[in-house]
């Protein structure tokens, strides 16, 4: 049974559960509501609650475990003698899905019955069968494969019918079961609450998983890319070569120095910049201008990096290179760490002023009058109350700009370049974490091998620099906060 | 006179009227202070603008093409051999046959004007008109097979350089390095400018088509990276909104003070500003690698953007929850509804236009969110448009931004006019959300 309908049914004994639990709870008050301990509505969100829930948690637990189970069944039946020294099981187990989707294809456009395709032989012409289905195979079937393949489509169609009866078995016994315990005295709107207090929690707790999806899909990987190349020279290797043919040097420094060489230099832009229109903004611009100005930079958090990295790659990159580094000799590339760091710089603005701006905002206005009363100007009660009053804002406000210029891909990708290299030139061309993550994991990619799974060991430094950043700048920002509340 | 009233006069020395040096210093010194705070709000301002129009001068084009009209013969016994009219029939013979249909027009059209330029063969003239034309052409009589048999007009994509000259893009001297065009064939474009047949108009192609290859930049269009993005914030709305909200309503009205709620709450914050990247190895790893999700498909960019929007929302909910005054929840709790009750009646209600506004915006976001859509495959190919939803969120599909990325990494030039033309599609998109959302705040804003 096709999921959709599984859902579609589950659905209708959902608002059939609804509409029975009202009534029954009416009929039960002898059609007076008010004997009743809650409002029908309850008894009716009771039963439809207990019909739904346990059975589309089921389903989904189901529907995450049965590939797994099905994967492991099948993946025992094929001999050791049918994968071939040139590829491994799970290469073959790939094959084998694609046989047994080409197969299930197949059936769905009528072009065999679904017994018959189970009797099938090697010698059938399967490639042709399957080609006028629209799916092509790269080569003629083995045996071993194609009797997996059948294997695989039995056993996931006993899964998938297995779990269609179990859901519905459970939907129905949920609905009669709390159908049976409707009484005029039935606690059903605490009942319900209870529930939705669960689903709540349920739903609060998704971040948590969120994380700890983050950090145990990038641990498991990278504990297994370590297995296979070794930590120190990942730390360490002061070279960047990866080969798919083996013997690549995955060193992690030159893209280490690039990201931090592109991060500090955006950082040189954006700081100054971002300070001084907050400063200006805050202090000297009228309500008017203020109110004009600062949706307009604002406007610049909005633009997606995507545009910047067009930017950088069309605009800036070429006129840095025409009219500043070839001229001084400096380098010959468009993409260099000087372009990717300024555009960068340019999307931060906007970051580093509305995070200063609150923080000036948030310095009394006492501590202003005090120093006015001593005779000092405007700019010198801003460089020497104001900032410093509000230092610890304006660090904070910092790291978590530059954990953002870190993690940053698009601008990097498009700007930066894709040479590895230790390099003081800043109109060299130069690269990052982000965009060595993106070239490894882009594309053809074979998930056993150390030059792809390097791309999880990378994922996870990224994630420990820019989370150490955060947590520190939260920290600053937080205990500021409380100065002067 | 005694010794102080000697030192005072001896300071004394400058006038009231005009300033002692120390403090022109310090005037001038506040003059450049405020002088290098307005340096860097132009600064800002500059750097928008400059972004703006060359995204707009580069792009604004890409919604212009170049046509070339033709009047073409449609003989019954190339494209219906059976003569039945059958559409089975028609649908065998492929692009190559109507290629020739297309060469014999151009010439035809040629001879009749008297249009003959030397050293331009009859086949290197039909490159004046976009290898992708025989297609469409093919469409067209499948769409309508009533045409098989008669002489119709059609308008047809100009070659991407041709087009490029009329756009400034390609000169004479640039033609005659390049192996794709040449100044001959430039010279034709011209006769038949001047004959009323070539000219540039508006091409909705360029947002309804799918994308096209390397070779043909002139008919790439963006309907099918429109129609992912659509469907993948159909998916991030359907998900994060409810969730998102049921998760700051148990924050914000019904969580105890304790570790487990703190723990929630920071991790919330510094989801926030995990790098978008790492959302892409999660979305690899989890959906695609463990639970098999098909790549390039729409419900996994969904997914990941939504893992990604909830933070937002769930930002935005808690701070609207948090705008409802409490006497809103004490009258309701007086008259005797259950906590529950109050929130969900009451407390609700009155905070939903900024949970909206603030959906809005982790939306917007999300529509222009790249880097973890390159991971989940959906940089490949994709010609097909995706079916209808639901089984057309498996389908392979594009999205706008990472259509324009991969448009940036083709060699032809032109793919860049057409990447600024998609990024003003994309910014049009996100100012028309970012107007709704302020549009809603202000309609329904309670000051309390």
């Amino acid at each position: 049974m096709p999921l959709l309908w599984l859902f579609a049914i589950l659905l209708a004994l959902t608002l059939a559960g609804y509409g029975a639990g009202r009534r029954r709870a009416v009929a039960s008050a002898g059609g007076d509501i008010r004997r009743l301990h809650s409002r029908p509505i309850y008894y009716g969100l009771n039963v439809a609650l207990a019909a739904l829930v346990p059975a589309l948690l089921v389903l989904f637990v189901w529907l995450l475990i049965q590939p797994v189970v099905v994967e492991s069944r099948v993946s025992g039946l094929i001999p050791e003698i049918a994968i071939s020294d040139s590829t491994t099981r799970s290469l073959v187990m790939s094959d084998v899905r694609r046989l047994a989707d080409g197969l299930d294809a197949v059936v769905e456009q009528g072009e065999i019955g679904s017994d018959a395709v189970q009797g099938l032989q090697v010698g059938d012409e399967i490639r042709a069968l399957l080609g006028r289905a629209g799916v092509a195979l790269a080569s003629d079937v083995q045996p071993a494969v194609l009797a997996a393949a059948q294997r695989y489509r039995m056993i996931s169609a006993r899964g998938d019918l297995a779990r269609s009866i179990a859901v519905l078995l459970l939907a129905v016994a949920g609905l009669v079961f709390a159908l049976s315990r409707i009484s005029r005295d039935f606690r059903a709107r605490n009942r319900v609450e209870r529930a939705v207090l669960a689903l709540l929690i349920g739903a609060a707790s998704i971040a948590i998983l969120t994380t700890g999806g983050i950090v145990l899909s990038m641990l498991f990987e990278t504990v297994n890319f370590f297995g296979q190349y070794p930590a120190r020279d990942f730390f360490f290797g002061t070279t960047w070569s990866p080969n798919f043919r083996g013997n690549s040097q995955l060193g992690i420094l030159p893209l280490l120095w690039g990201t931090l060489y592109i991060s500090f230099i955006a950082l040189l832009l954006a700081v100054p910049v971002g300070l001084f229109s907050a400063i200006y903004l805050s202090e000297y611009a009228g309500p008017r201008v203020r109110t004009l100005i600062k949706p307009l930079i604002e406007v610049l958090a909005g633009i997606p990096t995507i545009v910047y990295g067009l930017f950088a790659l069309v605009t800036v990159g070429p006129l840095l290179r025409d009219y500043f580094a070839q001229p001084l000799g400096l380098g010959s590339s468009g993409s260099s760490v000087m372009t990717a760091g300024l555009v960068m710089g340019i999307m931060l603005i906007p970051f580093v002023s509305s995070l200063s701006d609150d923080v000036i905002n948030a310095v009394p206005q006492t501590m202003r009058d005090g120093s006015y009363a001593l005779g000092a100007t405007k700019s010198e009660t801003i460089q020497q109350v104001i900032v410093p009053a509000a230092l610890p804002g304006i660090v904070g406000a910092i790291l978590l700009a530059a954990s953002r210029a870190i993690g940053e891909t698009m601008i990097v990708v498009l700007g930066a370049g894709a040479a590895a290299k230790l390099d003081l030139n800043p109109f060299e061309a130069m690269t990052t974490i982000t965009v060595k993550i993106v070239s490894q994991l882009t594309g053809d990619t074979d998930f056993a091998s150390p030059e792809t799974m390097v791309a999880f060991a990378l994922g996870l430094t990224l994630f420990v620099i820019t989370l150490a950043l955060n947590v520190v700048a939260l920290i600053i920002v937080r205990k500021y906060r409380e100065q002067y509340e | 006179m005694t010794d102080i009233a000697l030192g005072r006069a001896l300071r004394l020395k400058t006038s009231l009227l005009d300033q002692s040096s120390r403090t022109r210093k310090r005037n001038f010194a506040e003059k450049r202070f405020e002088l290098y705070g307005m340096a860097a709000v132009a600064f800002g301002l500059l750097a928008l603008v400059v972004l703006l129009t060359t995204i707009l001068g580069n792009g604004l084009s890409s919604f212009r093409q170049t046509f070339v009209t033709l009047q073409i013969e449609l003989p019954q016994a190339k494209l219906d051999k059976s003569g039945t009219g059958d559409l089975e029939a028609i649908k065998k013979v492929s692009t190559f046959g109507y290629a020739p249909l297309i060469d014999t027009a151009l010439e035809q059209t040629m001879a009749q004007l008297g249009i003959t330029i030397d050293g331009l063969s009859a086949k290197q003239a039909a490159g004046i008109i976009s290898k992708e034309a025989p297609a469409k052409l093919r469409d067209a009589v499948i769409a309508n097979p009533a045409l098989i048999g008669t002489v119709h007009e059609f308008r047809l994509l100009a070659n991407g350089r041709i087009d490029g000259y009329y756009k400034g893009a390609v000169t004479m001297v640039s033609a005659t390095r390049d192996a794709n065009v040449s100044p001959e064939l430039l010279i034709l474009a011209d006769a038949l400018k001047a004959a009323g047949l070539l000219a540039t108009s508006l091409n909705p192609g360029f947002i309804t088509d799918s994308d096209a290859s390397d070779q043909r930049p002139e008919a790439a269009g963006l309907g099918v990276a429109i129609l992912g993005s659509l469907y993948m914030m159909m998916i991030v709305l359907v998900l994060a909104l409810p969730i998102g909200v049921a998760a700051s309503i148990y924050l914000e009205e019904f969580a105890p003070k304790n570790r487990w709620t703190d723990v929630i709450e920071v991790n919330i914050s510094n989801l926030a500003a995990v790098p978008s990247i790492v959302f892409g190895i999660l979305g690899l790893a989890i959906f695609i690698n463990f639970a098999g999700l098909p790549q390039s498909a729409p419900i996994v960019g969904g997914l990941v953007l939504t893992l990604m929007t909830l933070p937002t929302i769930i930002i935005a909910t808690r701070a609207s929850l948090k705008s409802v005054p409490p006497s809103i929840r004490d009258a309701a709790l007086g008259v005797g509804a259950s906590k529950m009750q109050a929130v969900f009646h009451h407390v609700l209600p009155l905070a939903a236009p900024g949970i909206l506004t603030g959906t809005i915006i982790g939306l917007a976001q999300a529509l222009g969110e790249t880097a973890p859509l390159l991971l989940i495959g959906m940089v490949a190919f994709v010609k097909e448009f995706p079916g209808a939803p639901p089984e057309g969120f498996f389908d392979p599909a594009s999205a706008l931004p990472v259509q324009i990325f991969n448009w940036t990494q083709r060699a032809d030039p032109a793919f860049v006019e057409r990447a600024s033309g998609a990024i003003i599609v994309l910014l049009v998109f996100l100012i028309a959300m970012n107007t709704v959302a302020v549009l809603l705040r202000r309609r329904f804003e309670r000051r309390w």
